[in-house]
């Protein structure tokens, strides 16, 4: 049975073709203007790199918040659409199938869920600040005039701490400024970003409480500076699977295999 | 090959000012006394002669707040013939108070908003909305001008005068100028997120290339910043008179909405009402000045 599941988040839109429970193919590409322009490229990326036509996929479920912008609209056509606390449950357990604790992190969004056995027990979600998601390291890149992606590694490199006193996107990046002033060095600044962020997320996820094993995916999962921080906060080791922005569209390629869950 | 530098205009910048207020005999004046309000934002000095307000002086807050403190200090006094070491007694308020060196005493900006509200609105003044640039409080005073309750966001841009600059700079429209702008619409659109102003410059970006005019876009925008403000006045009660205080009092289009969701108009200021905090410390600086001499 073939299955694709498509996530369509604030920023990009990731697509993962399920073969008898096995990934053919991944692909993912950055959401424009026209959602479902944007997703029907990305699921004709995959379903070339699969080598299967649209009319062998036998179901497409949808998730992320731009989902109902392809159920039942042509040329998608996803027979289904799942929240993104569903599909993040169900793709963190087929990649780590003794998880208690999903923390999901993308562009715009942070959830905690809280699994039992494939289920959803409880969760927690963010969508209202940015301070607490992907674009907040992304804005102070801009105001350290420095690539997203050099970011983390960056603040590897830092042992010292620096107290961050603004809680939002926008004082931040002025506090950043000031920091960038007072001769602070990048590398210093940029750990005290990512400690900021992770205390942030660690106190939403603590409203559900934490028990292993914790897994840790979205797009921020790709930054190797956020899990140090995530981990001394939440007083617990945390895992980060291979391709883990691509976990929520996994859950849903897995749930449109067994529609009679 | 030519290269073409477009120097970027800066739409966030505000204009600073001074101001003699009126003509006043120093010689037999009894006491000079001083408010410096150190805002994240905004500076703002008021020098007042026997209680009265007697010059002022309005800029932005620089990077050393210290600094800031003495020029605008002294600007306030530029051109009046008196020298800053000639102040009887100086109170420092506002998020910087604790910064200005040649203050004998810092007193909160809560307390100084009600008191400088009280002054400029008279006693009628139960509910005090200041909204500054980085923060926004809800204040609810007595007859006196003491303050009874207050809740404060500081925490989220959202609902501030910053919100307000990042919005000037995407829609490339003087921030003077941006309140008059979003009123210029028949109906206010929905408003965008309320919440971060991340997300708010983000939708507002997506309108523009939807092609909303920036008249419309500007209307969501503000619209959404009055149902965050009061969010805030709702939770701490509104009891009538009503004042509205700080810098984003310059903007019309917050105002007028606030006032329409409130159905509440606010009081029409006698003075420049970004002083309230300034001149709230300059009151209480009277006041100890005459308890220091014995004078009360």
């Amino acid at each position: 049975m073939i299955t694709a599941g498509i996530d369509i988040g604030a920023k990009s839109a990731k697509v993962v073709i399920l073969k008898d429970g096995v990934v053919t193919a991944r692909a993912k590409a950055l959401v424009g203007f026209d959602i479902l322009k944007s997703a029907t490229e990305v699921l004709e990326e995959a379903l070339k790199d699969a080598g299967v036509s649209r009319s062998e996929v036998q179901r497409v479920v949808a998730t992320g918040m731009g989902r109902n912008a392809v159920l039942h609209k042509a040329p998608i056509n996803a027979d289904e659409a799942v929240s993104e606390v569903v599909a993040d449950a169900a793709g963190a357990c087929r990649v780590v199938p003794t998880v208690k604790t999903v923390i999901d992190v993308g562009a715009e969004e942070g959830r905690g869920v809280k699994v039992e056995a494939g289920r959803v027990k409880d969760f927690v979600i963010n969508e209202r600040c940015a301070a607490g998601a992907g674009t907040f390291i992304e804005t102070m890149a801009r105001a350290l005039e420095l690539k997203v992606e050099e970011m983390g590694p960056l603040s590897l490199k830092s042992t010292n701490t620096v107290p961050m006193n603004a809680q939002c996107c926008v004082f931040a990046e002025s506090e950043v400024v000031s920091l960038i002033h007072s001769k602070v060095t990048k590398e210093d600044i940029s750990k005290a970003l990512h400690d900021a962020i992770a205390g942030r997320i660690s106190s939403m996820i603590l409203r559900i409480g934490v028990e292993k094993d914790v897994v840790l995916i979205g797009g921020c999962a790709l930054n190797p500076g956020f899990r140090p921080p995530l981990e001394k906060e939440l007083h617990t080791s945390i895992i980060v699977p291979e391709f883990p922005e691509y976990v929520s569209a996994l859950g849903a390629a897995g749930i449109a295999a067994n529609p009679q869950r | 090959m030519s290269q073409v530098e477009v120097k970027a205009q800066e739409y966030w910048r505000w204009p600073e000012y001074r101001r003699t207020v009126a003509e006043k005999d120093l010689g037999n004046a009894k006491i000079i006394s001083a408010g410096v309000d150190i805002g994240s934002v905004g500076s703002k000095a008021a020098v007042m002669v026997d209680g009265e307000l007697y010059a002022y002086a309005v800029m932005r807050t620089g990077g050393v707040s210290e600094d800031t403190a003495a020029k605008v200090t002294s600007w306030a006094l530029e051109t009046t013939g008196l020298e800053a070491s000639k102040l009887h007694y100086v109170v420092g308020t506002g998020y910087g108070r604790v910064n200005v060196p040649f203050a004998k005493k810092s007193i909160t900006e809560i307390a100084c908003h009600a008191r400088g509200a009280h002054y400029i609105y008279g006693p009628t003044v139960r509910t005090v909305l200041d909204i500054g640039g980085q923060d926004c409080k809800a204040i609810r005073c007595d007859e006196k001008g003491k303050v009874l309750s207050f809740l404060m966001n500081d925490k989220c841009a959202a609902g501030t005068g910053r919100g307000l600059e990042v919005f000037a700079d995407l829609i490339g429209v003087p921030i003077a100028d941006l309140g008059k702008v979003s009123l210029s619409v028949d109906q206010d659109p929905p408003p965008v997120s309320n919440t971060c102003v991340i997300f708010a410059k983000a939708e507002s970006l997506a309108l523009l290339r939807q092609g909303w005019p920036r008249e419309r876009v500007a209307a969501a925008y503000h619209a959404a910043m009055a149902d965050r403000i009061v969010d805030l006045l709702t939770r701490v009660g509104i009891e009538k008179d009503f004042v509205v205080t700080g810098g984003v009092t310059k903007n019309m289009g917050i105002v007028q909405r606030v006032e329409r969701l409130l159905k509440v108009k606010a009081l029409e200021p006698k003075m420049d009402p970004i002083l309230a905090g300034a001149m709230g410390a300059a009151l209480f600086a009277k006041a100890l000045y005459e308890k220091e001499q014995g004078l009360r």
